[in-house]
């Protein structure tokens, strides 16, 4: 897809979300709900106020997605290609991976503090059992004749892992990723808004209990920018690292 | 050029639940630069004869030699073409053909200038920056091919190389196959399930039975390689010997022709 035809359909369905909205808001006739207007108009007057606090929720985010993914990517690939070390850590992996992670931010406020570490954790936390799982099953799945091939030229277990392994699941690690960042930005909101004073989430929530409903909102226009830039950054990166799949089509 | 034998090679691997033997007892000399074809029904250890070769398989007894020396690991100069071309669609068609290179630790430079030349002997010079999905069966065959030239390999193991190619492309890639080897001497081994192809690029030809796979005939085909073979008499009368000594392994009935080729699972 073009870059034209991307911006295209970015202002068109930027177009029928604000149309959508502005219905939404005049049947619904509370000063909770805004209209678009509104909202925007209170974005740009408080955008001062509010881009160090996106800049921080950022960090957190983007911080805490590289963690977790650097973490879990050579360790599930490692899962997936040792049937011993699989046999032994599997079972643990499947044990922990429905485990809602959300439920230990309690356990991470008492034991990091209100900063940057608890919110970090958790989030990273969630990212690396969504990739773990994802980068193990991936590596299960490389073709043999692949890996045979390599070897057959004598390449080392490292070799392998680097020409055929790596490269094999990094398709299916960019979908784990961007699956990731929506619940990623979801917990930080969570995070943000019970614990701390800085972020979007604790700006969201500040607002809220001054009744400040159109600061209130632009907040939660700077979260959805927040989500958006991110899935981008994943999409173009992938592009980049990825290349070969778009080729020729 | 090398040579390659089998000294009462047999190989039992566990299999689900049992143990299957899949090679027995075969005892085969390949001459340094001689071209042979393995001919063989379905599962009778075709594919296993080659990981053998390429020391990616240790049989379970006997031995397999290559220039004299005894198989132990992955040897420099044996070149392994698998059925589906072992390419890596994440890497260039340049890349790929230089990958043997790269992991031996040839210079880019040094790379550059031998992949070239492999691409331009195998006709595909064009399409070094594009990546294998946007390339033909055909022409991806031949970039397997380059990256086994492109490590000067001596001893060539294909295993099927050109059994999910089109007819015509597959007679116009036994050409290449051929070419190949008149001008490099190498010595090679081609596993096949068509018997046109073994009589076409084999000088001996080999047939083994059903599991677990043992040498059941060995068919001289001298003419092998000489001008207008294909559509020459002898050519017909070699299929036709063929076809019966694998008729008598219960690979083919008799009169079934012409040959539907068959896709194997290695």
């Amino acid at each position: 897809m073009s870059a034209v035809r991307r911006a295209a359909g970015y202002v068109g369905a930027t177009v029928v979300l604000l149309v959508g909205w502005w219905a939404l808001a005049l049947a619904v006739g509370s000063p909770a709900l805004p209209g678009p207007v509104v909202a925007l108009t209170a974005f740009v007057t408080v955008w001062p106020q509010l881009w160090p606090e996106t800049l921080v929720s950022l960090a957190r985010v983007l911080v805490a997605m590289a963690l977790g993914t650097a973490l879990a990517v050579p360790t599930g690939l490692a899962l997936g290609r040792s049937a011993r070390a699989d046999a032994v850590f599997a079972p643990l992996v499947f044990l922990t991976y429905p485990v809602p992670k959300v439920v230990f931010l309690p356990v991470l406020l008492v034991l990091l503090g209100l900063g940057n570490a608890p919110k970090i954790a958790l989030i990273g936390m969630i990212v690396f059992f969504q990739i773990l799982v994802t980068a193990r099953d991936a590596a299960k799945a490389v073709p043999h004749a692949s890996v045979l091939s390599v070897r057959s030229l004598g390449a080392s277990r490292w070799q392998v892992a680097r020409h055929v392994v790596v490269p094999a699941a990094l398709p299916e690690i960019f979908t784990a990723l961007r699956i990731g960042t929506g619940t990623a930005i979801a917990v930080l909101f969570l995070a943000e808004s019970i614990a701390g004073s800085n972020g979007i989430g604790w700006y969201i929530v500040d607002a809220w209990g001054r009744i400040d409903y159109p600061s209130m909102f632009a907040g939660i226009l700077a979260m959805a920018l927040l989500g958006v830039v991110l899935y981008e950054l994943l999409d173009a990166l992938e592009a980049r690292v990825t290349r070969w799949r778009s080729a020729g089509r | 050029m090398v040579s390659l034998a089998f000294h009462n090679v047999s190989l039992t691997y566990e299999g689900s639940g049992r143990a299957v033997r899949a090679l027995d007892a075969l005892t085969l000399e390949v001459m340094p630069g001689e071209p042979v074809a393995v001919i063989g029904p379905s599962g009778c250890g075709k594919s296993t004869m080659l990981l053998l070769a390429a020391g990616l398989l240790t049989p379970s007894e006997g031995h397999v030699e290559v220039g004299g020396a005894q198989v132990v690991g992955v040897r420099r100069a044996t070149a392994l073409i698998l059925q589906d071309y072992g390419l890596l669609p994440w890497k260039t068609v340049a890349d790929n053909a230089g990958l043997g290179l790269e992991l031996r630790g040839v210079s880019r430079d040094e790379r550059r200038t031998l992949v070239a030349e492999a691409l331009e002997r195998v006709g595909i010079a064009d399409f070094a920056r594009a990546y294998p999905g946007e390339l033909s069966g055909g022409m991806r065959q031949r970039l397997a091919l380059a990256r086994a030239v492109a490590l000067d390999a001596d001893l060539l193991l294909m295993d099927e190389p050109l059994s999910a190619l089109d007819a015509l492309t597959r007679e116009d890639l036994q050409d290449v196959l051929l070419g190949l080897w008149q001008r490099r001497g190498h010595t090679a081994v081609l596993v096949t399930h068509s018997i046109e192809e073994a009589v076409y690029l084999g000088r001996r030809i080999v047939v083994l039975s059903p599991r677990p796979g043992r040498l059941s005939a060995v068919v001289d085909n001298p003419a092998m390689g000489t001008a207008g073979y294909r559509s020459s008499p002898a050519f017909y009368e070699r299929c036709a010997q063929l076809r019966g000594l694998l008729a008598g392994e219960g690979a083919v009935h008799p009169g079934t022709a012409p040959e539907i080729p068959v896709r194997a699972e290695s």
